[in-house]
């Protein structure tokens, strides 16, 4: 099992390597080494299923990585049932995503690049899901923050591409500094209990170790450091309030926006929560601040979604929400739901993404009010579109339907406000997916040819559809231990359902039937429609933040540069040097009688001191 | 015997040469002067040797009569290349390090 781990790990390492060192300039075997790496690597992922079912004990490897006396770092694998969900999962839709890259990045200048990037991403998250103890996780979780700027900015010469890496480079970065403090904090207090480690194994049975002991100032410093990974994992999950790079990211080749931010990366704060839940969940305060966060972030995404105009902004607002219900099904303390919920939307979210680049890809725009009635004309696109569509609502029996209930079962069972706002969040999901589905897809097909991309775009979405269907009866929850006992009761469900479809119905008819409605009610609402267009501010915010905040104090900064250390270091010890020589150079008369003068009153004095010294 | 008057000739023949050297312009008088700096000097040690009945004064003073040698060749010599260069031994018209 554990050579086979190791393999899944270094395959797409050699084949972005490979790709960086020799298939620069050979772009067509660049794009199927590296499609070939990533299936091998789903191939020994699937190895692994078959060969050891699905893990119910860890299993562990590592070699030493820096070994001081008071400081050990492992580089290691951790296998168990979450790892393999994850190992599928990434490799299964990343495979599916590299062959769809082949058509939609067709003859693009930096195709070996794109690929190269795209593997090095593959690596480092799943070095992030294999991953044994902190230190290792967290290096990889910044090359995973690396290649995820690289490919956002692909096409670096449109500035809008260079600005969006540079944003989610930087707003990941504000919650990756609370990571690191909080991998740190937890290690200094584990050293100064004796046993300083990294190992996710051991520091679960510390952890359980004091929880059983019930000692309280340990719980407060594992609340703090909760609080601080929890900041990392905001940042990479695009939570509230660290959530404003990902829309900016859509400006990345759609299907990075399907693979790292919809399917994977952005799972990968997720999947932190899942492999620490040990350590959140002995702090309930950390828990509570966890859901809240997850179910706002998932309820006002949702009320985003509703006015974008752009294709992908929408889904990407829609991954935002989504993702909230993820981290809010994890602080509810239902990590099974959440990781379900993971598996689900990774496919049907890759899916949508991929349709949408289909669209995008034939009709080179992403503004909706320029797409109608595209069904007809793109029936493979269209037709997987609505099942992802469909899934996302949560219809029954499609896999959303599964995770989501869940989620708002286990939200029934312990906060109303939260399944108050996680139900809402469901309608306004079905609502905003049914307007963009009923204007890019039904309607007024359009005059031009337009038709759907070839096979290897086309059939990662009908792969992508099937998963998409048949997920929520694959045993994906088997992955994941239950920490949550016993399910909702049925009317749970069955609001679920029922809110979902009311959403989706009334916006196919508002979209498609009654659009003078629709308009009249964005002239009447034009107060809230303008705080949604202008996201809530946030954006506002941060930018009077950084005018006022940063820039004055880069203002004080460059201040006391100009004036302490340039004009009164540089220059003033220049200004002194010249003045002194000025006066100095009054000595320096050229004329020989005076230099002898001075030369005889110097030894006369001298001589007089000598004399007077002696006497 | 005594030896003060010596002592006194010294210091008048120092205090000539010294004014000598300040208030001269013309190289040649004051490589002159400087001659009369060193063999009141000389005068001097001499002085003192047969004072204290010491033989290194009068040692010092053949030294000082070699140096005195030397330097005036040096001195002459350097006052003909002046005069090449300037066409005058005049210090007022070597002022070219004035700062």
């Amino acid at each position: 099992m554990i050579p086979l781990a190791w393999l899944i790990l270094w395959t797409p390492f050699f084949s972005a390597v490979g790709i960086f060192f020799f298939l620069l300039h050979r772009p067509q075997a660049a794009g199927w080494i590296a499609t070939a790496a990533m299936a091998f690597s789903f191939f020994f992922s699937l190895l692994l299923l078959f060969r050891a079912g699905i893990p119910r004990e860890a299993v562990e490897s590592s070699v030493q990585w820096v070994a001081l006396p008071a400081l050990k770092i492992e580089f290691g694998i951790l296998l168990n049932g979450l790892t393999l969900l994850m190992l599928l999962i990434v490799t299964g839709v990343g495979s599916l995503i590299f062959l769809y890259s082949q058509g939609y990045m067709h003859r693009d200048p930096g195709y070996s690049r794109y690929f190269a990037s795209l593997s090095l991403f593959a690596f480092s998250m799943l070095g992030i899901v294999l991953a044994n103890n902190l230190v290792e996780l967290f290096a990889f979780w910044e090359l995973v923050g690396l290649s995820s700027y690289l490919l956002i900015g692909h096409w670096f010469e449109k500035p809008e591409a260079a600005d969006a890496g540079k944003k989610a480079f930087l707003t990941t970065r504000v919650g990756d500094v609370g990571f690191l403090l909080g991998i740190l904090l937890l290690f200094g207090w584990l050293q100064a209990g004796g046993e300083g480690t990294f190992n996710f194994l051991v520091i679960q049975d510390l952890v359980k170790g004091i929880h059983q002991a019930g000692n309280g100032g340990a719980v407060s410093l594992l609340t703090a450091a909760g609080i601080l990974i929890f900041l990392g994992v905001a940042g990479k999950s695009a939570q509230f309030p660290l959530h404003v790079w990902l829309p900016d990211a859509m400006e990345g080749p759609t299907p990075v926006s399907a693979l790292i931010h919809a399917a994977t990366m952005v799972a990968a704060g997720v999947f932190l929560l899942a492999r620490l839940f040990f350590l959140f969940s002995a702090s309930p305060f950390v828990l509570g601040l966890i859901a809240t966060i997850g179910v706002l972030t998932a309820f006002f995404a949702a009320t985003l979604a509703l006015v974008q105009t752009d294709i992908k902004r929408i889904l990407a607002y829609s991954t935002i929400s989504q993702l909230g219900f993820m981290v809010a099904g994890l602080g509810l303390g239902n990590p099974q739901a959440g990781m379900f919920h993971l598996a689900t939307h990774a496919f049907f979210k890759a899916l949508l993404f991929l349709g949408a680049g289909s669209v995008i890809h034939t009709l080179h725009t992403q503004d909706i009010r320029q797409m109608s009635g595209l069904l007809k004309k793109m029936p493979v696109t269209g037709g997987t579109f609505f099942v992802g569509t469909l899934a996302l609502v949560g219809i029954f029996p499609l896999s959303g339907f599964w995770s989501k209930e869940e989620i708002l079962a286990t939200a029934q069972q312990t906060s109303p406000i939260a399944f108050l706002l996680l139900l809402a969040t469901a309608f306004l999901t079905a609502v905003y997916m049914g307007r963009l589905f009923a204007i890019v897809f039904l309607g007024e097909a359009p005059k031009k040819a337009v038709h759907d991309p070839g096979w290897e775009m086309n059939s990662p979405l009908v792969i992508l559809a099937l998963f998409s269907i048949l997920a929520g009866f694959l045993p994906l929850k088997e992955f994941v231990p239950i920490e949550h006992e016993g399910s909702g009761p049925f009317w749970v469900t069955l609001l679920g359902l029922a809110v979902g479809t009311v959403g989706f119905v009334l916006s196919l008819y508002l979209y498609l039937l009654n659009p003078a409605l629709v308009d009249s009610l964005s002239e009447n609402l034009k107060g809230p429609r303008r705080i949604l267009e202008r996201k809530y501010y946030v954006d506002d915010f941060y930018n009077a933040l950084i005018r006022h905040v940063q820039d004055g104090f880069a203002h004080l900064c460059d201040l006391f540069e100009r004036v302490v250390v340039v004009e009164w270091g540089v220059n003033g010890t220049a200004r002194l040097v010249r003045f002194t020589g000025h006066l100095l150079r009054q000595l320096q008369t050229g004329r020989i009688q005076f230099y002898a003068l001075i030369v005889s009153l110097g030894v006369t004095l001298l001589t007089y001191g000598w004399v007077l010294w002696n006497r | 015997m005594p030896y003060t008057p010596y002592f006194v000739l010294s210091a008048i023949l120092f205090a000539i040469g010294l004014t000598g050297l300040f208030i001269r312009r013309n190289l040649l008088l004051m490589l002159l002067a400087i001659e009369l700096l060193l063999n009141s000097a000389n005068l001097s040690f001499i002085a003192a040797s047969a004072r204290w009945g010491e033989l290194t004064g009068q040692v010092f003073a053949f030294f000082g009569m070699t140096i005195a040698a030397a330097e005036v060749t040096v001195g002459l010599a350097l006052a003909i290349l002046l005069f090449r260069n300037v066409d005058s031994v005049d210090t007022k018209h070597i002022e070219m390090l004035k700062g």
